[in-house]
């Protein structure tokens, strides 16, 4: 089976993540972004796995997941701490140590 | 690659139809319509009442405790769906590790009622 | 698929991570039933803890196996890292006690949550497939994140904490990808499995060969990240300094050990074959000597500028990163793997050591009210608290790698290692930068003996902010480690003589 063009669509999608953490100010997007890079590999192990024929990929995403979400409740917790400090989520105003 | 392509074509298909179907009826009637406006016609609701104050209500954070914890017990499922399917062919040693993984979750519940996560207060 | 049996997942030979995992599950509610004027007790139930793993890492220190369907490693390179690890855990632990207890934020969650990361570095040096490597590294920083955010209300430490988990996100997605090429290349994501398939894949000239290197690359940016070298470094000083003190001193060095670990591993046992055909040198080997060099001159160069001390050692650190790094690369070299991995261990231990102690005083020095520890806080000390005094020079020797410290050990290794496998240039900015290195660490030392006599110096035998009876345990448990580990290097050098990566395999 030609597994190609989930590979090309899982590097774009891959890509758009990278941008996204790299070009977006509000923490809740960039969270979202890594989760968009997390899927993109999703994709390409599940294709992988699909080539291959073994269990291994399908593993693999199955952890991708669970570890991501409990990232993700980390992420939330720590943006709401941070919000009830500074009233705001803006990474880029996040600059109290410089140097 | 040209099977998954003509596969996949239908949904192009439908991708191009789909925004025509509720455009069109908007289209005909901006069209045909006359235009009378008046300050009650453009107010942001016909009826109903002004917004007062900001937008932006924060809501108890207490959904939020609930919403994170709820979130990693239902994505930790997924590890055991797999052990439920199997699990007539499992022999002891198999269906003990599942339980210890359920045993590894209890914990956690344990340690969030135990912080009174769990309490509505 | 057939369903293993307890044996076959000879589960003994990864008990001294799984009794502290399933210890660490139990402290959890433990913890609950402890009332909260008393949570040190959760601080010694913690060390009872990694008293029961190290133990059960003596009985497994000299096997040679593996468990858990080949996806743990149990040998001598699991063993020291998890001495290493138990240690660092362990004099962490002591320099936490009356830290959060002056700063307010007493938790018993905070061990645990040691405890985990703990468990997660130890998980991380003995995996033997890239699926285990990623939860490991995500056990390891999960709680690290947590932790950075740990002083309640401060924003700075909440914006370490959200630098730390952003970067730290964004790199073990990288890492991830990774993973997930490789995993298409060979089909495989057990370590050893992908080494014997990687020539193959590289004879095909397919498709796969191009997976394989962006693979390999991806994955030495995420793990480049852990580790922070350049130009993977640029959330560590900010992340160093926000954090609480202890939290600093406590991911500097076992983040450090896990993300090299997991780095020798794999390069060594999955990777040393992808090489151009007739060649004895990875192709790797290029790339990561130059990331080598870029974090040596700039660690060490950007350490200089630095009056706030945390973030002088956290430019340290990542110049110490750059010197594990060198013993990475030049695993690269056909038949050094087991040579470099010596080294590279031996160093992680002596900088475990050494920047415990460090980071240990400097705690010692920080006042409650939040203000950083300056150069300047070091004056006159040696009037002050001549014993103290007298330890910060010594780390300060073994940072900069004098002999008769374990830090000249380390660097000699790694400088050895380096030179076999014919990197010259990069030996060569290695030792020009440990010289560079000695005008910072030297600066403190000067700062405490030959400045008394100004304004700023205190009365003799007055009492410090951060002394206490637990953290002096911890400096002199540091003390002992560096100097025991410079006079008697071979002590050190048994406990790695069989470490075989490379030679499980020979090419």
């Amino acid at each position: 089976m030609a597994i190609d063009a989930y590979i090309i669509l899982s590097a774009v999608l891959f890509s758009m993540g990278v941008l996204g953490v790299l070009l977006k100010r509000n923490a809740i997007l960039v969270f979202m972004s890594v989760e968009l890079m997390l899927n993109a590999s999703n994709l390409a192990l599940v294709a992988f796995a699909r080539q291959w024929g073994g269990l291994e990929g399908h593993l693999f995403v199955f952890f991708v997941i669970t570890v991501a979400a409990a990232e993700v409740a980390v992420g939330l917790a720590l943006i709401v701490a941070i919000f009830r400090t500074k009233q705001s989520i803006n990474i880029d105003e996040l600059h109290q140590m410089e140097g | 690659m040209t099977n998954v392509l003509n596969e996949w074509a239908f949904i192009g298909v439908f991708f191009l139809l789909a925004p025509l179907l509720p455009s069109l009826p908007i289209a005909i009637a901006a069209l045909i319509s006359p235009r009378k406006p008046n300050a009650i016609k453009q107010a942001t609701y016909e009826c109903g009442l002004e917004t007062v104050g900001d937008t932006w209500v924060q809501f108890k954070v207490q959904y939020y405790v609930f919403g994170l914890i709820f979130l990693v017990f239902d994505v930790e499922m997924v590890f055991l769906f797999p052990w439920a399917l199997a699990y007539q062919q499992l022999d002891f040693f198999a269906f003990a590790a599942g339980l210890l993984f359920i045993f590894l979750l209890t914990d956690a519940l344990f340690y969030a009622w135990g912080k009174n996560a769990l309490e509505w207060s | 698929m057939d369903i293993p049996t307890l044996e076959q997942l000879n589960l003994s030979a990864a008990f001294p991570a799984i009794s502290l995992a399933l210890g660490t599950c139990l402290l959890l509610l433990v913890d609950l039933f402890l009332p909260k004027n008393r949570k040190y007790l959760t601080a010694w139930l913690a060390l009872g803890g990694l008293a029961v793993s190290f133990i059960f890492n003596l009985f497994a220190y000299n096997s040679s196996t593996t468990a858990l369907e080949g996806m743990f490693i149990a040998d001598q390179f699991t063993g020291f890292s998890n001495i290493a690890v138990i240690v660092a855990t362990a004099i962490s632990i002591l320099l936490s006690i009356d830290y959060l207890k002056r700063h307010q934020m007493e938790r018993g969650e905070y061990y645990i949550l040691l405890l985990f990361s703990a468990t997660g570095a130890m998980f991380m040096a003995a995996a033997n497939d890239l699926v285990v490597i990623f939860v490991a590294l995500e056990l390891l920083s999960i709680p690290l994140y947590i932790m950075a955010a740990f002083r309640p209300n401060d924003a700075r430490s909440e914006e370490s904490g959200m630098k730390y988990f952003i970067l730290g996100a964004f790199s073990s997605a990288f890492l991830v990808y990774g993973a997930a090429l490789i995993y298409g290349a060979s089909g495989t994501t057990n370590l050893t499995e992908i080494f014997s398939s990687v020539e193959g894949i590289l004879a095909t000239q397919s498709a796969s060969s191009l997976y394989l290197l962006a693979g390999t690359a991806l994955l030495v940016v995420g793990l480049g990240f852990k580790v922070a070298v350049v130009p993977f470094h640029m959330w560590t000083p900010d992340v160093y300094e926000g954090a609480p003190t202890p939290v600093t001193a406590y991911m500097s060095v076992v983040a450090k050990l896990g993300g090299f670990a997991s780095f020798l591993r794999v390069m060594i046992i999955a990777l040393p074959a992808l090489a151009l055909p007739e060649s004895t040198i990875a192709v790797w080997q290029t790339t990561l000597w130059l990331i080598a060099a870029a974090t040596l001159i700039l660690g060490n160069f950007v350490a200089i500028a630095q009056t706030n001390v945390k973030r002088m050692l956290a430019y340290s650190s990542i110049a110490h990163a750059g010197y594990i790094l060198m013993a990475v690369a030049a695993a690269g070299t056909a038949g050094l793997g087991d040579s470099a991995a010596q080294a590279a261990l031996i160093y992680l231990l002596a900088y475990t050591f050494t920047n415990l102690g460090a980071f240990a005083v400097a705690m010692v020095l920080e006042k409650t009210d939040g203000s950083n520890v300056t150069l300047d806080d070091f004056i006159g000390l040696s009037r002050r608290q001549p014993l103290l005094a007298f330890l910060m020079a010594f780390f300060m020797l073994s940072l900069i790698g004098i002999p008769t410290t374990s830090g000249f050990i380390g660097k000699w290794l790694v400088f050895q290692v380096t030179l076999e496998a014919g990197l010259i240039p990069l030996a060569i900015i290695g030792v020009l930068t440990s010289v560079v290195s000695a005008y910072y660490y030297v600066r403190i030392i000067v700062n405490m003996y030959l400045r008394e006599n100004e304004a700023a110096v205190g009365d003799e035998g007055e009492a410090l902010p951060g002394a206490s009876q637990y953290v002096n345990w911890a400096i002199y448990a540091s003390f002992a480690g560096t100097l025991i580990l410079g006079l008697l290097p071979v002590l050190a050098t048994n406990l790695v003589n069989t470490v075989n990566l490379a030679t499980m395999f020979p090419r």
